[in-house]
């Protein structure tokens, strides 16, 4: 999405990305970025609360409107209120998963390679 | 009390997929330079775009992950996020308001806080293809907004 940004940006469209990973987002570089830390999924925020994604929104166009130059990031201010271990939970890798991602990883390959054979186009998601 | 930290994505990725028995570590693009645009419009009297990472929840949108241009109106009431980078052990993606400001916008248009919403949003896909980002879906999306005479775009990955 970030390279989406960019691109848009380059041809004349300014443009604002509003989302949960900040890490990746500051790596690519994108002209503006409202952070929100939530879990990914919910970037503009909790499910149901539409004050605070409507909150959500007027930050983004606030940044939109308010950046002069180029990797501007406001941060929310609102936080995640479900389970505060959230954090830890994303993509871990531990001992009682390990095996189970090993032989995920294959079978995936195996139904790619099924895939390739049917639709050579087909893409790997990525975050 | 566990203290708040930004998560390292990029870090737990590589690990995940190390997991898996993926060996070579995806490489996101890192530019050192970032272009920057500035408003030619005032909000109140600017066209919003909008591109998801979310699919249309429709037979094609569930079936092949690309780009996708789909009318704003009516605000969908679901969108497919299955087998997408989404944290579904702590949260859900049922509520298309969490990640698709459709509703709010169309909201703020009315109240004049923008000239309007753009009559399409985009669904683009997170390919492992930074080619296929750069070369075909973003100038697709471009050609698109501009047809649809867009000025300024919020984009929001889930």
């Amino acid at each position: 999405m970030s390279l989406v940004a960019r691109y848009l940006e380059n041809s004349g469209i300014p443009t604002v990305v509003v989302g949960s990973a900040l890490d990746i987002i500051e790596h690519v570089g994108v002209p503006r970025y409202l952070h929100t830390d939530f879990p990914l999924g919910n970037p503009l925020g909790t499910p149901y609360d539409r004050e605070m994604q409507r909150q959500h929104v007027d930050m983004a166009l606030d940044l939109l409107d308010k950046a002069s130059q180029a990797n501007a990031v406001s941060r929310s201010p609102f936080s995640w209120q479900g389970d505060a271990g959230w954090r830890d939970d994303y993509s871990r890798v531990t001992d009682a998963n390990r095996a189970a991602l090993a032989a995920a990883g294959e079978a995936r390959r195996a139904k790619q390679r099924a895939m390739k054979k049917t639709n050579p186009k087909q893409q790997i998601p990525m975050p | 009390m566990t203290t708040p930290y930004d998560v390292p994505y990029m870090e737990r990725t590589r690990l995940y997929y190390e997991a898996q028995g993926y060996t070579t570590p995806y490489q996101w693009a890192h530019h050192d330079d970032t272009p920057f645009t500035q408003l030619s419009k005032s909000l109140p009297q600017s066209r919003v775009g909008l591109v998801t990472t979310a699919m249309p929840d429709t037979e094609q949108g569930r079936a092949e992950r690309k780009l996708y241009s789909t009318p704003s109106r009516p605000v969908p009431d679901s969108m497919f996020t299955l087998g997408l980078s989404w944290h579904d052990t702590v949260t859900h993606t049922r509520d298309v308001g969490s990640f698709l400001p459709i509703e709010a916008l169309l909201t703020i248009e009315s109240e004049g806080g923008i000239g309007s919403l753009a009559s399409q949003y985009q669904s683009v896909p997170t390919a492992y293809s930074q080619r296929q980002t750069i070369e075909e879906d973003a100038p697709a999306i471009v050609d698109l907004m501009n047809k649809d005479e867009v000025d300024v775009a919020i984009l929001v990955p889930l």
